[in-house]
């Protein structure tokens, strides 16, 4: 351990004066949070020793860990923490954990509930389970091995289930000599991989869980690190109790409470807004419209209840409604549909049957649902977009679904208490997949649509992706624009949404008034990239192939992009070579004076100095030339 | 608009709620599994008012073993009376005719009374879930236990064979015969149900704190002599203030000594305190994986 904590309750206080802290730890707030990562990268030893410092475990506990980390540890003669977690007997063996598993502990702010999840691939349907409740993801890295595939692979699964935030926890930085370089390539290694999948902020913290550093307090190690250690974060981190408040009333029904005739009260948890009486709501589907009377609980009536509470309402009127149905405030009612498009991770040994009967649940009702053939299964190291019949164990993908009957629900992404489903076999009654709602596929019948500005980020992230400019630059003749045509069949086959601009297409339009002086060759780069920015602000990748002799307009383009956006890809063709090559005949015509201006004949090209990519076309086919860019753009 | 932060304490509580609620809403007919315990003592109170007006929708169920403390017997009466719910109370026949005790016949005392007890008592009411209230923090095996629980009908828990739990949709569905054992305050810590017990006033068994009580030392527990059953062999039972962490069968009990006779004493003394809560059960004093094997075999 490196530091004194002040995180943790002392012993003094407890002794002294119980009643005040009694009295403060009734005020604690609460965090649900997921570990992943990969198999060796310390996750168990590290929630064992937030267990340790917590004081979770106690003195026969202990000892019990002793005797067990002499036995099968791994750790030498000290403590091997890892052991504290790891559950199931054959597991142990095996010294893998493979199932979720739920670990609590406590700060002086916040009691945290841990899910233990696997980094093993065939386990997604655990992380998956384990991330659906979580409201922060600890993604665990290596400091030795750096971002694995396993690492996308978990990151794209917490993106998926919309965990609001995200550490990454740069772990065994004692392997490394707390080196500060090898930490901040491994976080500038992740924040361009978290880019392409949308995850937008992530708090990076190097730590070593089997030492302690940055664990509860400051390191000495790690003096170049100024930013705050694991545990203050996960004890300050917001727990949105006010967001969710701020969203619209929804209460699914999930038991009506009768004990007499004069009594007849609706019973559930609230999904989100606040609730009192007076309040006009709407119950769905029916749409029927009441009054709240009463929010009736054991320890009283209340005037006012929030998101996150257990209650029973009263209305003012007696109309139906029954399980299953959901209590809306009136004002801002939920969509009504019966066919939707939905995310499915699929969790059982049996595969998908499309056109099968499942039994859907969602929030307090059941249905009878259908699954199409998935539009497409999507790989989860790579997010490469897959033709598939079906999903199996394990599988991820996009499916329409449709139920039986009309259903009250909000996307996913708005609500994940109405738009997150599970599918049931009707013969084994097993859950065989979680799903999450996109949207109705009715459109036309939506009681209501978001009425919000959408912004740039918010198109972007509509498609999954994000923005980015693929400038090719390079001599004519280089290859641009073959290059440029397959890097976008192979970006759509990924279902990423592109456009390709081509130097000589836009001249056939756009630019059509323009010749080849330099001049107009700098008005043609520069609305070639207001074209491009526009395109980018609508979420596309952009795929340009100009010669764009010009460092100052490549520059130029640049920076009317979102720092980052812009990758200047050096096609570098020997002039001898393109001129060889002359597919369209124009070297000779420019060698004969018959074109004037041409770029490398009587026109200058200026060299990229440092390009983010160069392209060996000697060296490389226009195949491996788009897929080192592809990887470039998608790590 | 005012914003309310909830504390973990109401989180955990509407989470319970919300469980139990769902078991009444989707199960022919369910029961509580109620030991007198302090956990059973908090999973009543908030069954209490998951249903509030009404009194909760289902018996409560004691698996008795004949050896509990007298306390907790007139607890559980009491208990029963004020909630308002019918008490039924099993003990097995069998270990009743062949006088299974726990002095002569060590693990089958527990085998017989509460393990082949609870499944005498399920399958002669036909319960098809029952609460029970376990939770995770309590052993490493438990810490992967659902919510939702299913069982054989057999009643066989496979571990392999445990439904994934998302969000908070539980999947209620099983097969006839099958049944599920529910576990609403999972997610509660020791210390989460004490100082629950504290803010809204619990009852709880009085044993629970100290007092001066006759005690034995046997095989290193204390064990408190409840009754004239307890073979002495001429001993004189000592007077120690003693109180107990856990509560079962009393010749199975260890008591710790202590000076704790208030709720915030008691709770003062578990905060400074370095020995875990099961270790005064002499059930769990075998191998690491013990509480497994148990599961396993139908024990709750």
């Amino acid at each position: 351990m490196t530091t004194p904590d002040p995180i943790y309750k002392t012993d003094a206080l407890i002794a002294e004066n119980i009643d005040q802290y009694l009295e403060t730890h009734q005020h604690k707030t609460m965090l649900r949070f997921i570990t992943c990562g990969s198999v060796d990268d310390g996750k168990s030893t590290l929630i064992g020793r937030l267990l340790y410092d917590s004081k979770m475990i106690f003195e026969d506990q202990l000892a019990t860990l002793e005797a067990d980390s002499k036995r099968s540890g791994t750790q030498g003669e000290e403590i091997d923490f890892a052991l504290l977690v790891d559950g199931l007997a054959a597991e142990r063996e095996q010294g893998i954990t493979i199932d979720v598993a739920y670990r609590f502990f406590a700060t002086e702010k916040r009691k945290f509930i841990v899910a233990d999840t696997p980094g093993h691939e065939q386990y997604t349907r655990n992380m998956v389970t384990g991330a659906s409740t979580a409201d922060l993801a600890v993604i665990l890295i290596d400091a030795r091995k750096g971002i694995l595939t396993q690492t996308r692979r978990h990151s794209y699964l917490v993106k998926l289930l919309g965990i609001r935030h995200v550490v990454l926890a740069v772990n065994k930085m004692d392997l490394v000599d707390y080196d500060q370089d090898k930490f901040n390539q491994i976080v500038s290694d992740y924040r361009e991989f978290a880019d392409t999948i949308g995850i937008e902020d992530f708090t990076a913290i190097p730590i070593s869980g089997f030492k302690g550093d940055n664990i509860t307090g400051a390191s000495e190690n790690t003096p170049w690190y100024k930013g705050t250690s694991l545990l203050p974060h996960l004890e300050t981190v917001s727990v949105e109790d006010s967001l969710e408040q701020a969203e619209p009333f929804r209460m699914p029904v999930q038991w009506v409470n009768r004990p007499n005739l004069d009594f007849r009260g609706f019973s559930g948890l609230i999904a989100s807004g606040t609730v009192r009486p007076g309040d006009e709501v709407r119950v769905l589907p029916s749409g029927k419209t009441s009054t709240i009377d009463k929010i009736v609980t054991f320890d009283g009536d209340r005037d006012m209840a929030v998101a996150g509470e257990s209650v029973t309402l009263t209305l003012a009127d007696e109309i139906d409604c029954s399980r299953g149905q959901v209590i809306v405030a009136s004002k801002s009612p939920l969509e009504v549909a019966d066919q939707f498009e939905s995310t499915l991770v699929w969790m059982d040994e049996q595969e998908l049957v499309p056109g099968r009967a499942y039994w859907m649940k969602i929030g307090s009702q059941t249905v009878s649902a259908t699954v199409q053939e998935p539009k497409y299964e999507v790989n989860v190291n790579t997010q490469e977009h897959l033709a598939s019949k079906t999903l199996d164990l394990n599988a991820i993908g996009i499916a329409n679904i449709t139920t039986d009957r009309e259903i009250p629900f909000a996307s996913y992404e708005e609500s994940h208490d109405l738009g997150g489903f599970i599918l049931i076999d009707k013969i084994s009654n097993q859950t065989v997949a979680a799903g999450m709602l996109h949207f109705s596929l009715r459109r036309a019948q939506n009681v209501h649509w978001q009425a919000t500005d959408l912004g740039r980020d918010h198109h972007a992230s509509m498609k999954h992706q994000k923005a980015a400019v693929l400038w090719l630059t390079g001599l004519s003749g280089s290859g641009k624009s073959t290059i440029a045509n397959i890097v976008e069949k192979k970006l759509a086959r990924m279902n990423r949404h592109t456009f390709l601009l081509d130097g000589d297409n836009v001249r056939h339009g756009l630019n059509k008034d323009l010749g080849f002086t330099e001049a107009d060759r700098v008005e043609n780069i520069r609305r070639v990239g207001e074209v491009a920015k526009l395109m980018t602000d609508a979420g596309l990748i952009v795929i340009t192939a100009f010669i764009s002799p010009y460092r100052s307009e490549r520059e130029m383009v640049r920076s009317m992009m979102q720092p980052g956006e812009f990758v200047e890809v050096f096609v570098d063709t020997p002039l001898e070579v393109a001129e060889s090559r002359d597919v369209k005949g124009l070297y000779a015509k420019a060698r004969a004076g018959e074109l004037k201006n041409f770029t490398g004949i009587d026109s200058p090209y200026e060299h990229p100095e440092s390009p983010d990519m160069r392209i060996d076309t000697t060296a490389m086919t226009p195949e491996e030339a788009a897929d080192a860019i592809i990887a470039r753009l998608i790590p | 608009m005012a914003n309310k932060t909830l504390t973990h304490l109401q989180r955990l509580e509407a989470e319970s709620i919300h469980i139990m609620r769902e078991v009444v809403a989707e199960t022919e007919n369910p029961v509580m599994l109620y030991s007198v315990g302090k956990d059973s003592a908090v999973m009543l109170h908030l069954a209490k008012k998951a249903f509030y007006p009404s009194p909760p929708p289902f018996p409560l169920l004691h698996v008795d073993t004949t050896w509990k403390f007298q306390e907790m017997y007139k607890l559980r009466d009491k208990a029963a009376k004020d909630a308002g719910m019918e008490l039924l109370v099993y003990q097995n026949p069998e270990a009743q005719e062949r006088g299974i005790n726990p002095f002569d016949h060590g693990s089958l005392h527990t085998d017989m009374w509460k393990t082949e007890g609870l499944k005498q008592a399920l399958d002669k009411y036909g319960f098809d879930a029952a609460f029970g209230g376990a939770r995770r923090d309590e052993e490493k095996a438990r810490a992967k236990e659902r919510v939702f629980s299913f069982r054989s009908a057999n009643h066989r828990w496979d571990p392999k064979n445990q439904r994934a739990e998302l969000w908070n949709i539980y999947n209620a569905r099983k097969a006839k015969g099958e049944s599920v054992r529910v576990f609403p305050i999972s997610n509660w810590t020791e210390l989460d149900i004490w100082q629950y017990i504290h803010l809204e006033g619990i009852e709880i068994v009085p044993l629970y704190m100290s007092a001066m009580r006759p005690t034995v030392v046997r095989d290193g527990l204390t064990i408190m002599v409840d009754d004239d059953r307890f073979p002495l062999n001429g001993e004189e039972p000592v007077m120690r203030s003693v109180r107990f962490r856990t509560l079962g069968c009393y010749p199975l009990t260890g008591a710790v000594e202590s000076e704790a006779t208030t709720l915030p004493e008691i709770i003062q003394e578990m905060l400074l305190t370095t020995t875990s809560e099961r270790q005064g059960r002499a059930i769990d004093h075998d191998q690491a994986a013990s509480m497994e094997k148990k599961k396993q075999e139908g024990y709750f």
